[in-house]
Parts: structure tokens; C-alpha cells; sequence
């Protein structure tokens, strides 16, 4: 063979399988290496170089979700019960969104991105994706083809969508990690934030996308391996959604060109991070050639000059060709492919994951109306093969075949994973603290790095480019107020709007993922409900990101956490329409120690409104307004930032209520729409003074409260001002309308606590008594404190 | 009566030109998204067309400076029909890019050599902000019947206005082509964020001895109604047209 090398498996043992998967950075593990082995016995000879590095991709954790779709034991023990069953990740999440049965849900679990119905003629799609890994080791270019790679997911969907909008979600490590202790080859996470976040700056803002919904988590926990989520939403027509390759199509790869980034993405993405990673891993971005490509495919889709897409990611031409040509076959002639520079292993442009290409399929009589519309824009455009119905995938390299595998063993091939893991539940225990210094606490409270503002990120994004955002991320006076969520108006004709908003808190996952999820889910509706969207119109997208699953306590804790998600998504009547899971995030220094993240979810909502005009911020309107509190508090300080202040373990970890809360949501919802609320602001990490604290920022106004009214479980000023329940917001109302308020939350835990008054300065009555007076400065002072 | 005919130049990295297109339309005009590509192969002309538009966005990537490219684009590909637009006293607006497009070409402020440049901002970095934009007297027809003080958001990295000399300067102020500089909300001059890039004497927007080419950082398209305001939800304002809009109508009123 002279362009492809052929690697001898046939005699190999298990110990010399083990080694070829491990030298070639295949991440396969011996049960694979064997189903290989097996196939090319059955053939008679070895596989080439290209064939292996194609199923390795094809079957890595990245691109088939092996641990999402094994049939996994679960053990879980309660009080010295326990409880066991078989269990598979994906079908349980799946299952929520057919048991709901939504008609408005037009295309889920399928394509690229999921898609909900936004009225007769368009969809909406929505995609959140994660680029960990990358963005460890080269923050800024990873972070940035981390947002580039969902635009193209959202270009990919269907017959192509126009993106609308990014979202951006980052954990890293404290930005005081002492250098010191950090092992060699890891990045300090103050590095790691300045890049991932200029990264998603220059690509998001280059793409003329605007950015206007995430947020930033910081915990040492990830310190080895931060987690950047990039997500993007679109709109379609919904005659668009569905595609289909046609026999005797042309493979047309469009945009950028072939290089030697990016190769073992996939793979490499599927495994632990080690000191030694090369950095060919991390693919090169370049906005431009995706902005170009993104203008002219959209042209091309409503010409209806291709039949079929999808994006080059992860995996390169293998995945994308691979997954096109699976149910007809393909034959690919590699050496059509334009590369960037000479020199490229023909197996290497053939795994390449390098960017801001798309792949299309083409009939014969559009290939040459496509090629000249994409030139007449500066955009490559070269045929490269045809799908045949052969069911095989052949990749030619001139004149030799250096691919020849059956699409039935490359896509059903993996074998089947059979994992086994427990999860032990700890007894909750309330515990009450008093630090004796309310006033010490919440500043404290504010100047968190969770909690505190992230204004200077955010002023660098662009957030309105393209004319639809209504609803900023910032907002209120000099803008210095913070969103629930971002309102954006996808027309420019209409006032139809979509609302978008998310929910992470990985701090409750120590405690118990099963209500993390249900914590996630109910965040990212209220976040949505507060800005005025529908309970009853979001539909929810999953992110896992796992530490090492092979780890039985991990899957357990990751198994644990889909069942809360499955619960909960049913119980608040949310579907699933799309998700994403990340494993392996964790680190393995040179003694061997593995350093798993906490297991973190996000969960990213996408509601719908008819008429963006009919909804509400979180900014404090009017002095002489009342300030209700809605929703009642309870002893819940587990995972709080409270008791991370005050360093305390142990406590409650909050508890969703959807019986009471989902029936208050939609209250929520008719009084905001018919103008009864003024500004609302839900209740979350750092409690009921948070609320009201961001409240006044964002109004410039002061407001007395007296806390003793705000409905509680127990009358104690700690739980009221700092406990982390859920269920809750904080609306504002003029006096005018209390009746009507009055009248709509009838039957409601609701109460009055207050009013706003002009003086910028908190007074905190707890009866008569009074407990503390901040001057708005101090709190905005603490607010702003993050720096970077 | 015949319709004013708009013509938004893209190129690579135009992304302004969804939402300015809309602007006009709505302000009673007919826009329409050209590539350069279609001008220079004179599948479309210039002469067609009573405004061109140099929207937002990142020319060619911005790669070696904001608007640098496409200004050489112009100047080397397609002058001789931008000379005969200015000429017949057309109108030309440039907006943030376009801004920059317009400065390093040249054709603002004298239609000379580059005089002018915009330079990166002092915080050293893209920022998206509101700014209020105190209309100054000015020569151009444009900014009748809009208030002193305006807001609209700025969404730059390169966008502190520096001329090359005093002598400069002076030209531009003398002349009254200066359109609106950076306040605060009662109109004092003020340093960062009011002044968000740093400019000389506070200067957001130029026109040019004519009045005819308008050069400016901020962005109008993006705030066409109130609800883009960022506390529209807090005035209960009744107007649903922005000043910004006004703008968008003075220009299709000039033909008509």
C-alpha cells in the first residue's frame, strides 16, 4: 500500500490490542479492540490505518454516547434498603418528551439540535454543546471552536437554520487557586477564564451571533478541567426541518479547508487529561470563513439546491460522511479534498476535525448552480464523492482504496456497554448557623465569585447585534441590573417572541444529584417565568458533564442525576428536546490520582411568548411600590453559598415543590402578561436577600423590608435571608393593582414585605426590630467586586 | 413617486446588514443586501441607488485593522463608482465598520487621504454598551427634529476617533461636521464608560463637508423602537419610534 499503512491485528493478542488502541490514542478498551479484531478475521486481512482511526472515532464516547446507551445496573441504597434496577441513561430522558407528547415539539433526539414550533411558519432550534477538553489545554482557541462548532450545529439542522442567538455557561476553578499548587501542565484557572472567554468573545461577535444568556460557576473542583457550554439557538422554516440524502447524490464539502488540527478530537475528547496531550488535538478557528459559509448556505437552502447536511465536527469527514451515508453508503476520493498546507496522511484529512467545514449532499443537476453560488461569496465549494447505494463506506486516495468498511458493522458494530454502578444516599440533616453579623454576611453573601456581578464579561459580548434582543442581559439602570433571562424577538415584522434562560447549580450535586436536577429544571422555568414566559410553552436541553464513569460511584452519582432530571422534567411538564453528554472530565496526574469534576448539569430552557411587549424585568421600577414575596422559604442551607461563606458542611438540600410551584408559575405568568407585576426576580443561589440586593441595583432605588413577613418554615432571620428554597420570586406591584394581585394569587403562600423607597439604602426590619441599614454603594460595591 | 432606493454593501463578515435593511424599509425606503462581489462584477450599480450603506460588522475579519480591507476594496475595485455617487451628492452612511471603512479610505471627513482613524478602544477591548449621544449643531440634513440628547448602544473594539493632527481637528469642528459626541445622560462630557472608547473631544459620529456622508460608532439600526431600550419597561413611553429611527426617515425624506 503506499497511502495508507496497514496495522496488524489479525494475530494480535489481548495485550498487543490494548497497546495498538493506546499508541494510536484510539481510547477503544479490548472488548472493542476484539469486535474489530473479529470483522477483519471475517474479511481476511488487517485493517489500514483509516479504517481503524474511522471506527475509532465512530465509536468513541464523544460521537455514540456508549455509557448513555449501555444497559447499566444500578444499586441504590436508602436507610440500609436497597433498591436495584436495570437502567438505560438515554431512553429514561427520551421517555419524558414521549410521555408528554407534545405537538409542538416537531423534531427531538434526531438531528443536530432540537426543534419546537414557534408559530405556522418557523421553528425554533436549540443546541447547547460543551468544548471541555479543548478549552483546558488551549483556552482561547478552544472556547472559540467551541461556539464556532455549535453555530455549525445549528447550520446543520434540518436544512439549515439561521442562528439567532449564543449562550455561554463556564465553571472553572477560584481565581485565587494558589500556583503553587497547581501539577505541571495545568493551566491556572485565572488563564483559563481571560482566554475561554476572549475565545468566545472573538468568535461569537465575529459571527454577528449575539451572546445574551449563561453564566459563570467557580469552584476548585475544576481546576483540572474546566467546562465551557456553548449553546445556539435558530430559526427555521419548518418546511425545512426534515432532510434526506438521495441515491447518486454528490458530497459537496463546503467553507474552510483541510488541516492537521483537530485530529483525535473525538477520541481524545472521550479520555481523561493527562500532562502529556498533544496540542494537534485543539482544532484552529477562523470566524470569517464560517461567517461567509453561514451567509451564502442559508441562500443555497432556500434554493433548495441540496438535499441533505450536516457539519463537520467532531470526527471530521468520518463522522459526517459516516453518519450521511449510513442507511445508502459512500464513496469518498480524498484527494478532491482542498487542504491547507501539503503533507497530510490521507487518514488524517479523512479524521481531520478542522472548522467551519459543512458537508452537503447534492443532486446531480444542482452540483453546478451550488458551486457557483458559493464561489460568487469567497466560498469554497468541491465535490468529493457520491453517495451509492452500496452500504459500504469507500474512501478512495487516487487510485487505492484505503477504506472499505460495512456501514452496518461502523454504526451498529460498538458493542453493547453493560455498566455497573451504586449510589449511597447521606441522611440530610438540618443544621442551623449563626454568624451574628447579618450585615458582614450578606455583603460577603454578594462578593462571592458565584454570586457577584459578571458585567465585565458581559459588556464583552456583543448581545444585540442583529436587532432582536429585547430583553438584555443587562438591564435597569446604567444597565448595571442583571436578567433572569434573554427575550429576543426573532422578527422583525412581529412581536412574537422566545425566551431563553438556564439553570446549573453543581454544589447541590454533592449532596445529591437527584434533587440537583430538579433544582436545575425548576431554575432555568423560573428564570424563563420571571422574564414572563409561559410554564406551560419551555422546552429544556441537558447537559452532563461526568468526571470517570468507569468509576462505579461516579456513574452511580451520573445515573442518580438522570433519574431527578426524568422526575422532574414530568412533573413540571418540561420535554427534553436535545442533549449532550461530556464523560471522562477528570484529571490523572503522574502518581496515578484521578481528579474527577463535580458532576455538573445544565439545564437550558427556550420558552415562547406571543408579544415581547407584555413582559418584565428584574430592575426595581418605582419608589412606593410593594415588594412581595411569593413562594415560602424553608430550613434547606444544603449546598448554599451561605454555608460556603461560613465554611459549613451538611444541611438540606433544597426540594422542588411542582405541585405548589408550577400552579404558582402560571400566575406568574397571567399577571405578568397582563401587567400586574412590575419586576420579578426569582429566588436562588444566595437566597432571598440576593433577590432584593440585584433588584435595587437594577432600579437605583432602595427599598424596607421587614423579613418577619416573608412565610417561612421557621421564623429565623438566617433561613429567610439566606435559605436556598425554591419555588420562589420576588415581585414588585404598584399599589394600584394590589387588589387585582390580591385576587389572581388567591390561595397563595404570598406575602408583603415591604415597599421601595428612593433613598439608595437597604433597612432590614425583623419586626420592630431592626436588623441592619446598607447603603445601596456598599452593595453595589461588593457586588461588583469580581475581578479579573 | 418614485421609492428611495437603498443598497447595504456586504462583504465577508458584514453583520449588520439584516437589521439596517429592515431600518430602512421600515423608514419608507427599498433596501436591498448587496455583495461587493455583485458591484464589481456590475451585476449591480451603484448608480442605481440614491444611499449606500456600509453596515456593522467585521470586514474581512477586521485581520489588519477594523475596516482596512474593504476600504482598500473600494478605493482599488470599485472607486470610480463611489466617486460619481459622491459627486451626484448621494448619501453614504457608514456604522461602526462602516465608520471605519469610511475613515480609512479616505472619503471621510475631506475625501482625501486617511486624516482620520479609529483606533482601538482605551479599555483594550470589545465592549457592547448604551451610550447618550449629545447632537451637536451640525451641516448635515440628517438630525433635524431630534432631541439634544439620544441613547443608542455601542458594540466596538476599534472606535476611539483620533484625527492625525490639531489642524484636523480643528477642520472637522470648525466646519460643524461633527455629528454627536459622548455624554452623560444630561449632556456634560464625560470620561469612561460615557465616553466608551476614549475619543478626542468625545466625538461618536462625523459627517462630512457636505453633510451628505455620515460616519458614526453607534448603532441606530438596533434601536428603531423602544422596546430596545434597555429600561423600556420602566417609562411608559407612548412613542414607539425612536429618535434613532428619525435618522433612518430624515435620509429617505432628503429625496423625497
Amino acid at each position: 500500500m503506499k497511502y495508507a499503512r496497514e496495522i496488524y491485528i489479525l494475530n494480535a493478542d489481548e495485550k498487543e490490542l490494548i497497546e495498538i488502541s493506546e499508541k494510536n490514542l484510539l481510547s477503544l478498551n479490548l472488548e472493542e479492540m476484539k469486535k474489530i479484531k473479529e470483522y477483519f478475521s471475517f474479511l481476511g486481512r488487517n485493517p489500514t490505518d483509516c479504517e481503524l482511526e474511522c471506527i475509532a472515532q465512530t465509536w468513541s464516547e464523544h460521537c455514540c454516547h456508549k455509557t448513555f446507551k449501555a444497559e447499566i445496573e444500578y444499586y441504590e441504597k436508602e436507610r440500609n434498603v436497597t433498591k436495584f434496577e436495570r437502567i438505560c441513561l438515554l431512553k429514561e430522558i427520551m421517555e419524558v418528551t414521549e410521555i408528554l407528547n407534545y405537538k409542538w415539539c416537531i423534531s427531538v433526539f434526531k438531528d443536530n439540535a432540537g426543534v419546537i414550533k414557534l408559530n405556522e411558519k418557523w421553528g425554533v432550534a436549540f443546541k447547547v454543546e460543551t468544548h471541555n477538553h479543548p478549552s483546558a489545554l488551549e483556552p482561547y482557541g478552544g472556547a472559540g471552536t467551541g461556539i464556532g462548532g455549535v453555530i455549525r450545529d445549528i447550520l446543520g439542522v434540518g436544512l439549515g437554520a439561521k442562528p439567532i442567538l449564543n449562550t455561554d455557561v463556564f465553571c472553572f476553578g477560584e481565581l485565587d487557586y494558589p500556583y503553587k499548587k497547581l501539577p505541571k501542565g495545568v493551566l491556572h484557572p485565572l488563564r483559563v477564564f481571560r482566554g475561554v472567554v476572549s475565545g468566545v468573545r472573538d468568535y461569537g461577535n465575529r459571527m454577528g451571533i449575539p451572546t445574551g444568556n449563561g453564566a459563570i460557576i467557580f469552584d476548585n473542583g475544576y481546576v483540572f478541567n474546566c467546562l465551557v457550554y456553548c449553546g445556539t439557538v435558530g430559526i427555521i422554516p419548518i418546511d425545512k426541518v426534515e432532510k434526506k440524502v438521495k441515491e447518486g447524490d454528490f458530497i459537496v464539502v463546503v467553507g474552510g479547508k483541510t488541516g492537521r488540527d483537530g485530529i483525535h478530537g473525538a477520541t481524545f475528547s472521550s479520555a481523561s487529561l493527562k500532562e502529556d496531550i498533544p496540542t494537534s488535538v485543539v482544532q484552529i478557528g477562523n470566524p470569517i470563513v464560517e461567517k461567509k459559509l453561514q451567509d451564502v448556505l442559508l441562500v443555497a437552502r432556500d434554493k433548495g439546491l441540496f438535499n441533505s447536511i450536516t457539519d463537520c465536527g467532531a470526527g471530521g469527514f468520518s463522522s459526517a460522511i459516516g453518519e450521511m451515508g449510513k442507511d445508502l453508503g459512500a464513496v469518498v476520493y480524498l484527494e478532491k479534498v482542498p487542504l491547507k498546507y501539503e503533507g497530510l496522511a490521507p487518514w488524517e484529512i479523512f479524521l481531520s476535525e478542522s472548522q467551519e467545514r459543512m458537508v452537503l449532499s447534492v443532486s446531480e443537476e444542482n452540483v453546478e448552480k451550488l458551486i457557483e453560488l458559493f464561489n460568487s461569496e469567497d466560498v469554497e465549494a468541491t465535490v468529493i464523492g457520491r453517495f451509492l447505494k452500496t452500504g459500504k463506506l469507500t474512501v478512495y486516495y487516487k487510485d487505492e482504496i484505503i477504506c472499505d468498511i460495512d456501514m452496518e458493522f461502523l454504526h451498529k458494530g460498538v458493542p453493547e456497554r453493560k455498566l455497573k454502578c451504586f449510589f449511597e444516599k447521606k441522611e440530610e440533616e438540618k443544621v442551623t448557623y449563626k454568624s451574628g453579623n447579618l450585615k458582614r454576611d450578606i455583603l460577603k453573601v454578594l462578593s462571592n465569585p458565584n454570586i457577584a456581578s459578571k458585567e465585565e464579561v458581559i459588556h464583552q459580548y456583543d448581545h444585540e447585534v442583529g436587532g432582536r434582543t429585547i430583553l438584555k442581559p443587562l438591564v435597569g439602570f446604567e444597565s448595571r441590573g442583571v436578567s433572569d433571562g434573554v427575550v429576543l424577538k426573532p422578527f422583525y415584522d412581529s412581536y412574537e417572541g422566545i425566551i431563553v434562560a438556564c439553570g446549573i447549580n453543581p454544589f447541590y450535586g454533592e449532596i445529591d444529584p437527584y434533587y440537583m436536577a430538579g433544582n436545575c429544571i425548576e431554575e432555568c422555568i423560573r428564570n424563563i417565568v420571571s422574564c414572563g414566559g409561559d410554564p406551560e410553552k419551555i422546552a429544556i436541553l441537558d447537559n452532563f458533564c461526568w468526571g470517570n464513569i468507569l468509576d462505579e460511584e461516579e456513574l452511580g452519582k451520573l445515573v442518580r442525576c438522570v433519574k431527578g432530571c426524568k422526575d422532574f422534567a414530568l412533573k413540571y411538564k418540561v420535554p427534553f428536546i436535545s442533549g449532550k453528554d461530556s464523560l471522562n472530565n477528570y484529571f490523572k496526574g503522574k502518581d496515578g490520582r484521578i481528579v474527577s469534576i463535580p458532576g455538573t448539569l445544565l439545564i437550558s430552557g427556550i420558552g415562547i411568548i406571543e408579544d415581547i411587549r407584555k413582559i418584565t424585568s428584574t430592575d426595581f421600577k418605582k419608589q412606593g411600590n410593594l415588594i412581595f414575596v411569593l413562594g415560602k422559604t424553608y430550613n434547606e442551607f444544603g449546598g448554599s453559598i451561605y454555608f460556603k461563606i461560613n465554611k459549613i458542611k451538611g444541611g438540606i438540600i433544597p426540594k422542588p415543590r411542582p405541585e405548589k410551584t408550577l400552579p404558582l408559575m402560571k400566575k406568574i405568568h397571567y399577571a405578568i402578561k397582563n401587567g400586574i407585576i412590575r419586576s420579578c426576580h426569582d429566588c436562588s443561589d444566595g437566597g432571598l436577600i440576593t433577590t432584593i440586593c440585584e433588584m435595587m441595583i437594577g432600579g437605583n432605588l432602595g427599598c424596607k423590608v421587614d423579613f418577619s413577613k416573608v412565610i417561612s418554615e421557621e421564623k429565623s432571620e438566617e433561613i429567610i435571608l439566606f435559605s436556598e428554597s425554591c419555588g420562589r420570586f420576588v415581585v414588585e406591584i404598584e399599589k394600584t393593582n394590589l387588589k387585582e394581585f390580591e385576587k389572581i394569587f388567591e390561595g397563595e403562600e404570598i406575602s408583603c414585605i415591604g415597599e421601595i423607597i428612593e433613598e439608595g439604602k437597604l433597612e432590614g426590619f425583623f419586626g420592630l426590630k431592626k436588623l441592619f441599614e446598607i447603603s445601596l454603594d456598599e452593595i453595589y460595591k461588593s457586588w461588583r467586586s469580581l475581578k479579573f | 413617486m418614485a421609492k428611495v432606493r437603498v443598497l447595504i454593501l456586504r462583504v465577508g463578515g458584514t453583520n449588520c446588514d439584516f437589521e439596517t435593511e429592515w431600518a430602512f424599509n421600515l423608514a419608507g425606503g427599498i433596501a436591498e443586501r448587496v455583495h461587493i462581489n455583485q458591484i464589481i462584477k456590475k451585476e449591480k450599480k451603484l448608480k442605481d441607488y440614491q444611499i449606500l450603506v456600509i453596515p456593522g460588522g467585521f470586514s474581512y475579519g477586521d485581520d489588519i485593522g477594523a475596516g482596512k480591507v474593504l476600504a482598500n476594496e473600494i478605493r482599488l475595485k470599485i472607486w470610480e463608482e463611489i466617486e460619481r455617487f459622491i459627486e451626484e451628492k448621494k448619501v453614504i452612511l457608514g456604522i461602526c465598520n462602516g465608520f471605519q471603512v469610511l475613515v480609512k479610505s479616505g472619503i471621510l471627513p475631506f475625501n482625501t487621504k486617511q486624516l482620520v482613524t479609529l483606533e482601538w478602544n482605551d479599555s483594550g477591548r470589545f465592549e457592547d454598551r448604551w451610550v447618550y449621544l449629545k447632537i451637536e449643531e451640525n451641516v448635515s440634513p440628517f438630525f433635524k427634529d431630534i432631541p439634544e440628547i439620544i441613547r443608542m448602544p455601542v458594540a466596538h473594539a476599534e472606535g476611539k476617533f483620533l484625527p492625525k493632527n490639531e489642524k484636523v481637528l480643528h477642520k472637522i469642528e470648525k466646519n460643524k461636521q461633527v455629528i454627536f459626541r459622548y455624554c452623560d445622560k444630561d449632556g456634560n462630557l464625560k470620561g469612561y464608560p460615557y465616553n466608551p472608547n476614549g475619543s478626542i473631544n468625545n466625538i461618536a459620529g462625523i459627517c462630512s463637508e457636505d453633510g451628505l456622508i455620515i460616519g458614526m460608532m453607534p448603532h441606530p439600526e438596533r434601536c428603531v423602537l423602544k422596546y430596545y431600550y434597555p429600561d423600556f419597561l420602566k417609562f411608559g413611553n407612548n412613542e414607539i419610534f425612536t429618535p434613532s429611527f428619525k435618522i433612518f426617515q430624515n435620509m429617505i425624506k432628503y429625496f423625497t
